[in-house]
């Protein structure tokens, strides 16, 4: 029997980054008895070996809790636990859209930062009832009477009755179970209607194939029964019911306002649709939910094996991660300097990395990322717009009309000693201030920057001229016109595509010079000198040269030193693969490779 | 591919010191039995004699760590044997490698009379910072005297110099070619200073010349010798006309030789093809497995056609006279033309490093600098 809607609760927990969700989450499975003190660890909920290793949330975890409350009546209480980073606002606005309430947490000795406003605010437009929480209390720098003004006064929030805890040595966390109870809206439904379930979240589980979180809305879904996917029209037979408790727990049925789990025989990840409205065949549902807007990838960059033998290993590596994560795109691109691979997009740069290295952990490749780059749209004369994801693909310029580039509204909070450099960071990268306001001691900036100025190197400055202390979130805004030019770099004369780039012309020869001295110091001499240019079409703006090579000759040569000699040759051979022949020189890959890096 | 001559090496691997830049197979020892090492040598010998039987030997050279250190009577029991073993040429080329302090000096007489005819001398340098610095155990008026000693004993003999030390400038190394020039006396061998990974050198980061130095003062060096008669007959070998050494020139050329002694080196050809031959590297190792069963060979390896090849084309590049297609031909079976990577062969030629013509292959002043590279662009293909 699913549970009486009166005693059942779902919310969010939302914060900035490290602001302790997870570590809470844990308290809150510990307290309603989910797990053991010895199954008990660290973000217990963090499973995947990267979040453990980073101490970071990157995908939305849901549990089912038991809660014996004060007024004497058993709860079911539905967490979900959320990412904090701004790459992944998608996967916080599925889990609110699935709950009525929110826990946000801020930590005492911070204060607010730019994602506990960003979701903050999410939750608001979610309709959410918002349970404010101070957390860290247990530490000294702790100051929860200045940081709930904080809250009243930035978030607008009432903070009355926040709550000051300590996840991590326990301290206040009933008073946040009681708080869900008595203070968030039981969810509403009808148990009797047509079935309508949210289609929250979906993955692929080794030993139960696809699995689909739903939260049912109206209706009761259950085991054995027929169900149809709204959008796609696709039916299914439902094989297993259940929740997470967060093991696995098998059960016949969920009813209104409840959130779990089932499994249909669904052969990919593809073929559900998150967002979607799952009903009933043979009595389905007049009208589906709202649903999401589909995620978008917003960076794009190339991924080579370093090994072109290794092509194939990585179409079958990313056709993996895609079965688990669809919010990433990948198509085959081929390139001159560094043979096959694929443009892949992403949510954002954090979400690069993320499957850069699971691609190198996971499935042992070695990988080259070219320099990130955004969806440009280009107008053509023909007066057709194209999406450019790649730079090496730019139409010639007397083709193009005009170009737009994407701009985002960005929130930047930082101590106020470190406002001019951060005021001068976003200035150089064509940034328009739009407001500044104080949260406290501390600067709140808004920013209109454009994207592709954002994703070479903004966080690293960021990071380096606020020691730190600078908090940054932001949403995509609208796409606008810019003078903006394609930059190629030729190595005697030949191009090098996998270094091609479009940036503002204003910044065209000072990133294109950075490029070509760059390459100067990391293509080895060559018995012929080489020649780097940096150019826009047929117009050359910047240049190096690398002198040619005056000597290697070794000096000795006796006896055994010949088949020692002989060996580094066969080597040679074997690294004759990874040379890149650009007119009458061979540039071994490893230069692009350290060329892309310290550019990324 | 049999050939009719045969070479022979002589590996004396002790040093009364370590030099900090060396990776010789060199070690010094509190005490050497030399009864047991001279037993040990000749046993050696005997065994590759024993399979090479009937060749004419063309040169011998006993080189180190520091042979002048063996007895002259060991020396003079090894010639004794490689004489009755094999054939001798008519004035063969005897070599011993010296160091110039005085308790090696006073011996060279009894090394002439143990049949040595040419000697060469570690020099290194004639300015004694530098010799301090090289760890070297003689003085630079030390080092002239040897030469003196040498020049009065044996009817031939060269000396070797290093280059490109840390700080050196050209003109600092001009003087020391100054020296050099007075002093020698057809033969001469300059080497630019190598760290080579496991000696103190390299333990201690010692940062030698950069390339830009190096080739300034290799440039120097080819310029000056050339004038004053002693031309490159190999990368850092000079000498006057018909004063090169014998021993190392046959075997850059692909010739067969003999290696005997601990760490030693051969290549043996035999109706089957080459072996490459290698001697275990330990002194004591090597004495011992002598000991037990008359050889101390640790790897013996045949080489393919192709190696064959590719190891004739790395040291005949070296020398200035290159490849010559007929000998690579007799000496490999192949044809010099097909082992060369056509488009390389073309480049390096349009860009005046290597000249191809019918005689065979020989890189240019500009391509022996750059040697290293040359080679990668005719065999990697
Ligand atoms: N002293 C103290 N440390 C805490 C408390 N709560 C969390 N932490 C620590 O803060 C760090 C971040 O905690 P998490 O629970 O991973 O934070 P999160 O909000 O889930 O982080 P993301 O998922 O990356 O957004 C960890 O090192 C926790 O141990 C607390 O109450 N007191
Ligand atoms: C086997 S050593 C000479 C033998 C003798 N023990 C001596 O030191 O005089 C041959 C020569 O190689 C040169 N040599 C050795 N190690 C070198 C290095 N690391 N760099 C440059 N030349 C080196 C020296 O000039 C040395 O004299
Ligand atoms: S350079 Fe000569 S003397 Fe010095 S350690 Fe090497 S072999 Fe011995
Ligand atoms: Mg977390």
């Amino acid at each position: 029997m699913s549970t009486d809607l009166s005693h059942i609760r779902n919310f969010s927990i939302v914060a900035h980054i490290d602001h302790g969700k997870s570590t809470l989450a844990d308290r809150l499975i510990q307290m309603c008895g989910g797990l053991t003190d010895r199954e008990m660890s660290e973000q217990v909920l963090d499973s995947m070996e990267l979040e453990r290793e980073r101490g970071i949330t990157i995908k939305a975890q849901t549990v089912r809790l038991k809660y014996k409350a004060a007024d004497g009546e058993t709860y079911q209480l539905n967490l979900m636990d959320t990412p904090g980073h701004v790459d992944f606002t998608y996967e916080v606005s599925r889990s609110l859209a699935a709950c009525e309430g929110s826990v946000l947490m801020v930590d005492a000795t911070q204060g607010v930062e730019a994602q506990t406003l960003a979701n903050a605010y999410l939750a608001i437009n979610a309709d959410h009832e918002i349970v404010p929480v101070l957390n860290k209390i247990d530490l000294a720098a702790a100051e929860p009477d200045r940081i709930k003004k904080q809250i009243e006064e930035v978030v607008g929030l009432d903070v009355s009755e926040a709550l000051e805890i300590s996840a991590k040595t326990g301290l206040g966390v009933d008073s946040v179970l009681e708080a869900l109870v008595t203070h968030l809206p039981a969810p509403t439904g009808d148990a009797d209607a047509a079935l309508k379930a949210l289609l929250v979240d979906s993955w692929y589980d080794s030993y139960l194939g696809v699995m689909i979180l739903v939260r049912i809305k109206d209706g009761v879904l259950k085991k054995g029964a027929k169900i149809r996917m709204m959008a796609s029209g696709a039916t299914y037979q439902v094989e297993k019911v259940g929740y997470f408790a967060p093991k696995p727990v098998d059960v016949s049925e969920l009813g209104p306002g409840e959130i779990g789990f089932i499994t249909a025989a669904i052969k990919t990840v593809a073929d559900t649709q998150v967002g979607d409205t799952i009903t009933e065949d043979k009595r389905p549902a007049d009208e589906a939910l709202p649903g999401f807007k589909p995620s978008v990838p917003v960076v794009f960059c190339g991924l080579f094996p370093v090994d072109a033998g290794q092509f194939e290993d990585l179409r079958d590596s990313l056709a993996k991660l895609h079965l688990n994560d669809a919010s990433f795109h990948f198509d085959t691109e081929s390139s001159a300097a560094l043979g096959l691979g694929f443009r892949c997009g992403f949510l954002g740069l954090l979400h690069l990395e993320i499957i850069q290295q699971r691609l190198e952990r996971e499935f042992d490749l070695d990988l080259i990322t070219t320099a990130p780059s955004v969806v440009y749209k280009i107008h053509t004369n023909a007066g057709d717009v194209k999406e450019l994801h790649n730079p090496v693909d730019m139409p010639d310029p007397t083709h193009i009309d005009f170009i737009e580039e994407p701009w985002i509204n960005a929130t930047i909070i930082v101590p106020d000693e470190y406002l001019g450099a951060v005021l001068t960071l976003c200035t150089d990268r064509r940034g328009a201030q739009t407001e500044l306001t104080y949260v406290g001691s501390r600067a709140m900036v808004q920013y209109r920057l454009p994207l592709n100025e954002v994703v070479i190197d903004f966080y690293d400055r960021l990071k380096s001229v606020s020691r730190g202390y600078a908090s940054f979130d932001y949403e995509l805004a609208a796409y606008a016109e810019g003078d903006l030019v394609k930059v190629s770099i030729l190595v005697n004369g030949e191009l090098v595509d996998a270094l091609s780039f479009i940036v503002h012309a204003s910044h065209a020869e000072t990133r294109g010079r950075a490029i070509c001295d760059k390459l100067k110091d990391l293509v080895p001499r060559q018995l012929f000198k080489i020649a780097i240019q940096a150019a826009i079409g047929g117009n050359i703006i910047a240049r190096s040269t690398v002198s040619a090579m005056r000597k290697d000759v070794t000096a000795k040569c006796y006896g055994g030193d010949v088949s020692r000699k002989r060996k580094l040759l066969d080597k040679q051979k074997k690294g004759k693969k990874k040379m890149r022949q650009f007119g009458n020189v061979e540039i071994p890959q490893s230069a692009f490779l350290e060329a892309l890096k310290t550019d990324g | 591919m049999p050939a009719s001559g045969i070479s022979l090496y002589i590996h004396w691997p002790f040093c009364a010191s370590k030099c900090p830049y060396c990776d010789f197979n060199s070690h010094v020892a509190d005490s050497v039995d030399h009864h047991r090492w001279r037993r040990g040598l000749l046993a050696e010998l005997g065994y590759f004699a024993n399979e090479t039987k009937g060749r004419q030997l063309t040169s011998i050279f006993f080189g180190g760590g520091t042979p002048s250190l063996m007895e002259p009577e060991t020396t003079a029991a090894l010639i004794e044997a490689a004489k009755t073993h094999w054939q001798p040429v008519d004035g063969l080329e005897i070599t011993l490698e010296a160091n110039p302090s005085t308790a090696e000096t006073k011996r060279f007489q009894a090394f002439r009379d143990a049949g040595v005819n040419r000697l060469s001398l570690g020099v290194q340098s004639f300015r004694d910072s530098y010799l301090g610095f090289l760890g070297r155990g003689h003085s630079a008026a030390e080092a002239m005297d040897a030469i003196r000693l040498a020049a009065a004993t044996f009817s031939r003999f060269s000396f070797d110099l290093i280059y490109g030390l840390p700080g050196q400038t050209a003109d600092d190394f001009g003087q020391d070619l100054d020296q050099a020039l007075q002093l020698a006396r057809g033969h001469l061998s300059v080497y630019q200073l190598t760290i080579e990974p496991g000696t103190a050198f390299h333990r201690d980061a010692v940062v030698a010349a950069n390339e830009d130095t190096g080739a300034e003062m290799y440039e120097m060096c080819q310029q000056r010798l050339t004038v004053a008669g002693m031309p490159a007959y190999e990368v850092s070998n000079h000498a006057g006309p018909g004063k090169e050494c014998r021993h190392n020139l046959e075997i850059w050329r692909g010739g067969d030789y003999v290696g005997v002694g601990p760490g030693a080196h051969g290549h043996v050809t035999g109706n089957a093809g080459t072996d490459s031959i290698y001697q275990i590297h330990q002194p004591e190792r090597w004495l011992a497995a002598v000991e037990a069963k008359k050889h101390g060979t640790a790897k013996r390896q045949a080489l393919t056609p192709d190696e064959r090849a590719e190891e004739i084309l790395m040291t005949g590049l070296r020398l200035t006279e290159g490849v010559n297609q007929d000998q690579f031909r007799a000496l490999t079976g192949l044809e010099l033309g097909d082992r060369l990577d056509p488009g390389g062969l073309e480049k390096m030629v349009e860009g005046g490093f290597l000249v191809s013509d019918d005689v065979g292959v020989r890189v240019t002043t500009t391509g022996r600098l750059c040697l290293n590279e040359v080679l990668r662009q005719l065999l990697v293909a």
